[in-house]
């Protein structure tokens, strides 16, 4: 799909009839067990998450999930998470990190709620929280990037050791629409501005943000899960492997290296 | 209810316990309306007041104004300045826009970092300068902000950052995005290491920077007034088609929301800064100490 138009990533990685976080969730995972709520206000219908089995071994599971039908789209908000949303996922994570189990998240959303309840309740402080908090988390989380990647509602189950990507997911500082309202002042050009975001997954793979892309040739078939579910336990197996510290000091250092600036003499 | 706010309000600077500065002001001096007393205000008079209004109303200020008002004379040293955006992306128009930025802030990027003091108390400052982009967070925001901290964790220093931005900069794309993740990994550092970090958000600081570093400090100060939030407050409007609220996201609405710890007056910052960081010093003597001094006392 390599020189396929952003934009018609952008309609791809939102299209109806993709597979979403449960669908990954009830292929990949044995046993996977929700567990609901913040502890703090509300279960947020929009991140699902558990524990399960990946193969032989305990992981904790995170996902946005945005629905798939229409009742169930409106039920889970679209995908777009609530603080309530990313303080479960923050609890989630903990806990993992408490029971020395890696974590595996799947994100698709158009990004964080925009809404009144989601201000008063602090939706800044619910993603600084996330980031913060798993810079230092004491196990190892892979994200994957199932649909798409909307801006910091995506990155506050992100901010990981490995973040894949599917071919056709993207991930982006702002919904095409929204940069070219603001720029341009007509949210007709999206496309235009899909190019110019650099959103899709090779340029997340250029600019250091992602590790891998994982082809859509066989999407939602069982060899495709098949196929995901080794790849994550060997990845998850060599990050396990890794002393705290090391674990620790690599994450730093991948987020730490990236970006472009000059330097004047 | 907003009128007894306003006989609340104090009168002026001086009654924030602002600097005294004598002022002459003669008619034909340029002079600013204040959007909310609706009187004008000669430019000299608000300039001498740290850009606040008789009426209490805080105007925006410079990021190099805030620094001579509110840093002990002579104290700052800044870093870092050889840092600068590029359009490594190259976003249509980008070039253009960070010249102008430039040209209009006076300054080479979105925030000045350095070293000062506040009442004597040591700490490393970032100042965000709303008139460059409004301050958005691109690679090298982002960069500087996150060498501050790193070196502020070395040199065992606090951190007190005042923050205004419009969110991340989408000029930048996905790179301006990971500067959250990037400067929240150092402000977590410093953190851990035992360290003090103070924000002081102004007006207004929104998007990406309330959803990292602003959002991660010890202790988070907001100016009168100041919006503050992750949305803006017409896109939310925009998305939910309902009238928002009454004095939605300002500081005092963060402050009856347990988002912010204290409303500040500018005139009161310094102040309230230098106290803060006393209490703080990472060097000063603990209970342990005192107690074994003073055993019999």
């Amino acid at each position: 799909m390599k020189g396929t138009k952003a934009y018609d990533r952008v309609r791809l990685a939102r299209a109806n009839g993709r597979p979403t976080s449960l669908d990954y969730i009830s292929h990949l995972f044995t046993d996977f067990t929700e567990l609901h709520g913040d502890r703090y206000f509300a279960d947020d219908a929009a991140v699902v998450g558990g524990v399960g089995w990946l193969r032989e071994q305990p992981v904790t599971v995170i996902g946005i999930e945005k629905g798939r039908s229409a009742k169930e789209r409106a039920q889970r908000n679209f995908g777009a998470p609530n603080p309530e949303g990313y303080r479960k996922a923050l609890r989630l994570m903990k806990q993992a990190e408490k029971f020395g189990r890696p974590v595996v998240c799947f994100v698709d959303t158009s990004g964080a709620y925009c809404g009144i309840g989601a201000e008063e309740r602090g939706q800044g402080r619910a993603i600084a929280d996330n980031l913060n908090e798993m810079m230092a988390l004491r196990v190892p989380v892979v994200s994957v990037l199932i649909g798409e990647g909307g801006s910091g509602g995506a990155l506050a189950l992100a901010a990981a050791d490995r973040v894949w990507m599917l071919e056709n997911a993207v991930y982006s500082v702002i919904s095409p629409e929204g940069c070219a309202s603001i720029l341009w002042k007509d949210a007709a050009r999206a496309a235009e501005a899909a190019e110019s975001l650099c959103l899709t997954a090779e340029d997340a793979l250029r600019l250091g943000v992602a590790e891998q892309i994982i082809p859509e040739k066989d999407i939602g078939k069982s060899v495709f899960y098949r196929q995901l579910q080794a790849a994550l336990y060997h990845e998850l197996a060599q990050l396990c492997r890794l002393p705290e510290d090391v674990l620790l000091a690599q994450r730093y250092e991948r987020f730490r290296r990236i970006g472009r600036w000059d330097e004047e003499a | 209810m907003a009128f007894i706010q306003f006989l609340l309000k104090p009168k002026n600077e001086l009654e924030y316990g602002g600097r005294k500065a004598a002022v002459q002001s003669d008619e034909n001096e340029p002079v600013q309306t204040c959007p909310n007393c609706h009187k004008e205000i000669p430019l000299s008079l608000l300039y001498a007041n740290a850009s606040v209004c008789p009426c209490g109303h805080h105007f925006r200020m410079k990021a190099r104004q805030r620094i001579r008002f509110l840093t002990d004379e002579g104290s700052f040293v800044e870093q870092d300045a050889q840092i600068v955006s590029k359009d490594a992306l190259h976003f249509p128009g980008y070039e253009g826009k960070l010249g102008s930025a430039r040209s209009i802030s006076g300054e080479p990027e979105a925030v000045i970092c350095g070293t000062a003091s506040f009442q004597g108390q040591r700490c490393c400052v970032f100042f965000m300068e709303s008139s460059f982009m409004m301050a958005s967070m691109g690679s090298a925001v982002g960069e500087k902000i996150t060498r501050l901290f790193e070196q502020a964790t070395q040199l065992r220093l606090p951190v007190v950052g005042f923050t205004v931005s419009g969110g991340a900069r989408m000029q930048e794309g996905l790179l301006s995005l990971m500067q959250m993740v990037k400067t929240s990994a150092a402000v977590r550092r410093h953190s851990d290491a035992g360290l003090f970090y103070c924000a002081v958000l102004t007006d207004p600081t929104t998007g990406g920077v309330t959803a990292s570093f602003a959002m991660e400090a010890d202790v988070i100060l907001a100016e009168p007034d100041a919006l503050i939030g992750f949305a803006g407050p017409r896109v939310i409007e925009q998305t939910t088609r309902k009238k928002l609220p009454n004095r939605f996201q300002k500081a005092e609405f963060l402050l009856e929301h347990g988002f912010v710890d204290a409303i500040v007056p500018r005139g009161q910052l310094s102040a309230r800064l230098g106290g803060l960081l006393k209490l703080h010093d990472p060097d000063r003597k603990g209970w342990c100490d005192w107690h074994e001094g003073h055993e019999g006392v």
